[in-house]
């Protein structure tokens, strides 16, 4: 048995997991949600991460972008090296893609902010 | 001097939703920001977890300030941005503000005011840190800027006191940015951020978490170039014996947060000590007629769907602001409620249906958020756990009730 933190939302939910062979039984769970989590946890753990790119605008220096979808736990690093090439020297909106299919794993990296349509200079 | 009818100042989560709601409300209506930029503290919030309640996704603060900005603009609302209010004076039928700007200083004259002013870190200078005076100290909110803003990165290795939430953020970023965060140290035995981010911040990367341990002292000439921490006993005072160095380049603060309420005291609104922002009353309204609060200037939120939903709450009820006189009646709460918001009901109100937010003083497990009107008890809310960084939301009308300003309207948690 083992207990986790639900991080899918601000409840938090404190779950335990215990597995007997290939069964996993989650309890504490307010939703459904919080099982997936808790057995994605167990099995292939994900998340999503937050960064910012360079840009070449004085007065945005750096753009926030995130992933499109959720990354295997365990390649965060890998995809953080990716995001700390890039270079944005187009003023692109929020939502447009910086990196398509980061490290093939069929996940973009795309711009949070559209702050270069308008700050851009 | 230009008049409006409801002027909101600043133009973070809570003001861009007071001054979008009050325009819709049929308000003439004027915002102003010190900074060139609308958003507030959320442009440097590049982390996920924004808008949950709201809009059911996942954005990041810039996305989700971005939605209400898209809507200020659609709604054609003034902005003075780079713009600093520096005094506010009652007149007969509102109020009179000085701003200050690039073009020099300029009077506004509304009918009613929203102050939407957010909070401010706690600096180091309010946590009594000893020892020498180099570069390297600062909050968490300034690493955050530096870095999401400006793409500087401000240390190589660093230790966090404060297990706030901002820090708990930035223990994470420092780490994805190739920085090292030695720990955690919270004085106090339970965390003051999340559960969810000490999960998803600290545990995932294997950063520890060290409870009833603070920072005593810091070292260095130009640059800091160590720390030393201290187990702490239940009255917080450091146990001799215990103490520790630890060589860093940064110490980053993350040790709570105030509301900016320099503005509203100048206008003597009366503070509650719990919260340390204004009294107010169901629709936002503080102790000065025509004067509302909202965000994070009113109380500490945890969500920004909540800081936007006050906004609404306060824009709406400036826009519809009619000098009529107020029957008041005081919430009052018992000990193991560490605040109620609002504090006050309008008996001459139309309308009693009030959203009421509230946090534990302690971790309390099966327990009950009870009222009582003079002794009886009207309503009853279980929580299977109730902690003091979580604020909790509760709708309630108190039309039916039929209080009079001599009832005796109280708040208590009970354990089960």
């Amino acid at each position: 048995m083992k207990e986790l933190i639900c991080i899918v939302c601000p409840n938090g939910c404190a779950m335990e997991v215990s597995t007997e062979g290939k069964n996993i039984s989650v309890m504490g769970n307010k939703c459904p949600k919080g099982e997936k989590f808790a057995i994605d946890e167990k099995t292939n753990p994900v998340r999503t991460i937050c960064s910012t790119v360079k840009t070449v605008f004085p007065s945005v220096p750096v753009l926030p972008v995130r992933v499109s979808a959720e990354i295997p736990k365990s390649r965060i690093f890998d995809v953080m090296g990716e995001i700390g090439k890039v270079l944005v020297v187009k003023p692109i909106g929020c939502g447009d893609v910086v990196i398509s299919n980061v490290l093939g794993l069929g996940v973009d990296i795309i711009a949070t902010s559209g702050i270069l349509k308008t700050e851009g200079r | 001097m230009i008049h409006t009818d409801v002027i909101v100042i600043g133009g973070g989560p809570a003001g861009l939703a007071a001054a979008i709601t009050a325009k819709r409300a049929g308000a003439q209506t004027l915002l102003i920001e010190r900074e060139a930029r609308l958003g507030g503290i959320l442009k440097q919030c590049i982390h996920d977890g924004f808008g949950l309640v709201r809009f059911g996704e996942k954005l990041s603060g810039p996305e989700y300030a971005e939605r209400f900005i898209h809507e200020f603009h659609e709604e054609n609302i003034e902005a003075l941005t780079l713009t600093f209010v520096t005094k506010i004076k009652k007149t007969d039928d509102g109020f009179v503000l000085s701003a200050v700007n690039r073009s020099g200083v300029a009077h506004l004259s509304a009918k009613a005011l929203v102050l939407a002013t957010g909070c401010r870190e706690r600096t180091s200078k309010q946590v009594f840190i000893h020892g020498t005076r180099p570069s390297g100290v600062f909050t968490a909110g300034t690493a955050q800027h530096l870095i999401n803003l400006l793409g500087q990165m401000p240390t190589k290795k660093c230790v966090i006191l404060g297990s706030g939430d901002i820090g708990l953020i930035m223990a994470r970023r420092i780490t994805l940015e190739g920085g090292k965060v030695e720990g955690v140290y919270e004085a106090k035995p339970t965390p003051s951020g999340l559960t969810r981010n000490i999960y998803q911040c600290l545990h995932d990367y294997g950063i520890p978490l060290h409870l009833s341990k603070t920072v005593t002292k810091v070292f260095g000439a130009d640059r800091l170039t160590a720390v030393e921490v201290c187990s702490v006993d239940k009255k917080m005072q450091p146990i001799e014996g215990t103490n520790e160095i630890i060589e860093c380049d940064a110490l980053i603060l993350s040790v709570g947060l105030i509301p900016e309420n320099e503005l509203a005291e100048s206008l003597g609104i009366q503070i509650d000590p719990r919260t340390k922002g204004p009294v107010c009353d169901e629709v936002l309204m503080t102790s000065a007629d025509g004067v509302f609060s909202c965000g994070n200037a009113l109380h500490v939120n945890d969500l920004v769907d909540y800081v936007s939903e006050s906004g609404e709450c306060a824009g709406k009820a400036a826009a519809g602001f009619a000098r009529k006189e107020r029957m008041e009646l005081s919430l009052s709460v018992g000990e193991n409620v560490q605040y109620l918001v609002p504090q006050r009901l309008n008996l001459n109100a139309e309308d009693l249906k009030t959203v009421l937010y509230f946090r534990s003083r302690e971790v309390f497990g099966k327990c009950s958020f009870v009222m009582t009107v003079d002794g009886v008890e009207v309503f009853r809310k279980r929580y299977s756990v109730l902690r003091p960084p979580e604020m909790e939301r509760v709708e309630y009308d108190f039309g039916p009730l039929g209080l009079t300003a001599e009832s005796l309207v109280s708040f208590e948690i009970e354990e089960a």
